[in-house]
């Protein structure tokens, strides 16, 4: 029993890690603040859901869940980066709305508020997948690590500090931006798969922006432009939010009591460690 | 080699540059100048691209690049500074430097050397004064491959000490026959280093010429001092 707890706590850590990373190329280090990035994870779990669901096979299904998602990033972005600051941010988070509305009324596809239950295992020992998942996700922040320090991340880096400069020592910002969100997006796609396949049941609620809260809660803690901050931030917090379901003794109140938690540490953080814990950069 | 016909901006109702038509000729420094709210920047601006124009040409080396955007003007070979600096704060100067130009430290060095620059090559911009971080926006600018240079009002706000750094860099880089666009406000060095001045007041272009007829001009003495 207790592994098996161990084995979920570990495969949700990870996936975690993978989403947080990968919203922190596009805020932390291209400086898009992108409040919709759980629209993309939602759109990897239900694509590789629907497609394993029927017959395809997951290792099929796990990419193609990344591409779509990186297809629809690219897309939502070549519409939306010319938009400075608060602008894009609150244009994204209406994307999140326009997603859970979407997810909840497009029932021929996914099932609305009902869900999309009997998603396959892709393995059925779960501490296969465990291992599974880490390799996976130890795979994609390394391809993001090296991303960040390659020259098309220095340039990532660039536009967050400024865009004219860069694009007056002749780089193509709008290129680049779309690039960012495509490459974050596919990533949170795949750990979008990740998730369906650990949870083997997917709904609209499991997508909206108490997650999303919880993940920015991670980048900020962990710092903005650090890979570093953001595991160490997403294992606190993770190990900080289960905890809690041992303390808190009605269960009603493990929701409340871990936003409040959230809350209480982005305080403490913005207050006595603007740049979060390995941060490089101002929230 | 850089050639501006008729160029016009409006913000609203204001006629930020209005009809302006000069040339910029290889191998010269020419300085634009003229006072507060001439339209220099505005036109700095134009010839880079970041402000698109209503009407009028710009050419570079024949080549039309009217309206392109910033990115694609860059790459046809105008490099520039900021009035004020435009540093990647977060980022170490190599980083910055090699967003310009993807080269060795060798060269990086070379660059900085020729600035006056002395700090390592792995410090954060944001540790710099203001004055380096100005420096190193010049650095940046001479890696990036050019065949024009703008500054625009590279010695303000920087101390005496830097400010002569300046002077002398300009001076080099007139030496090596480049060529330059500068927008400057300390008229002594503007006269002293100019090949030719383009004056500018309420967005048009009052005067060109060398600078010796410049600084008799009635005009320009009248657009400066008042009638």
């Amino acid at each position: 029993m207790i592994h098996e707890f161990l084995f979920s706590f570990v495969t949700f850590l990870f996936i975690y890690f993978l989403v947080a990373v990968s919203l922190n190329l596009t805020i932390g280090f291209t400086g898009l603040v992108n409040l919709g990035h759980m629209v993309f994870f939602g759109v990897g779990a239900y694509t590789s859901a629907i497609l394993t669901i029927n017959g395809v096979p997951w290792y099929f299904a796990i990419i193609v869940a990344g591409v779509v998602a990186s297809i629809l990033g690219a897309i939502i972005a070549s519409i939306t980066v010319r938009l400075k600051g608060d602008y894009f941010a609150m244009v994204t988070l209406g994307l999140v709305f326009i997603a859970i509305a979407v997810s909840r009324n497009w029932i021929s596809l996914t099932r609305g508020a009902l869900g999309l239950p009997g998603i396959p295992d892709i393995f059925r020992n779960n501490f296969y997948y465990t291992l599974f998942t880490i390799g996976v996700v130890t795979i994609a922040i390394i391809i993001i690590y090296f991303l960040t320090n390659s020259e098309t991340g220095k340039i990532f880096q660039a536009i967050r500090d400024d865009e004219t400069a860069t694009a007056i020592l002749g780089k193509n910002t709008y290129f680049y931006k779309i690039l960012s969100v495509a490459i974050s997006t596919f990533f949170a796609g795949i750990a979008g798969s990740l998730f369906a396949h650990h949870l083997n049941f997917i709904d609209p609620t499991l997508f909206d922006l108490e997650l999303f809260v919880f993940i920015l809660a991670i980048l900020i803690s962990g710092g903005l432009a650090s890979i570093k901050g953001t595991i160490v931030a997403g294992f606190i917090l993770s190990v900080l939010i289960t905890l809690l379901r041992f303390v808190v003794v009605t269960p009603e109140l493990i929701g409340p009591m871990r936003n409040m938690l959230f809350l209480v540490i982005l305080i403490l953080i913005l207050i006595y460690r603007p740049r979060g814990i390995f941060g490089r950069v101002d929230v | 080699m850089l050639s501006l016909k008729n160029v016009s901006k409006s913000f609203g109702g204001v006629k930020a540059v209005n009809g302006c038509t000069f040339e910029v000729e290889e191998n010269t420094i020419t300085s634009l100048i003229g006072p507060n709210g001439a339209g220099k920047t505005t036109a700095f601006n134009i010839i880079s691209g970041l402000t698109k124009i209503d009407k009028g040409t710009i050419r570079l080396i024949r080549k039309n690049i009217t309206n392109l955007p910033a990115y694609k003007i860059a790459q046809s070979g105008i490099s520039r500074t900021f009035q004020l600096t435009k540093v990647f704060k977060n980022m170490s100067i190599k980083d910055n430097l090699l967003i310009a130009k993807k080269t060795d430290e060798e060269e990086m060095k070379q660059v900085l050397d020729s600035v006056y620059l002395e700090k390592p090559l792995d410090t954060i911009a944001s540790e710099l004064s203001y004055g380096q971080q100005r420096l190193l926006e010049l650095a940046r600018a001479l890696l990036m491959p050019h065949s024009l240079l703008m500054l625009d009002e590279p010695t303000a706000g920087v101390n005496p000490k830097i400010r002569q750094e300046f002077k002398s860099i300009l001076k080099k880089l007139k030496k090596q026959g480049k060529t330059v666009l500068l927008i400057e406000h300390d008229m002594e060095f503007v006269m002293d280093i100019s090949d030719f001045v383009i004056v500018m007041d309420e967005g048009k272009v009052l005067r060109v010429g060398k600078p010796k007829a410049i600084v008799k001009d009635k005009k320009v003495l009248e657009a400066y001092l008042g009638k």
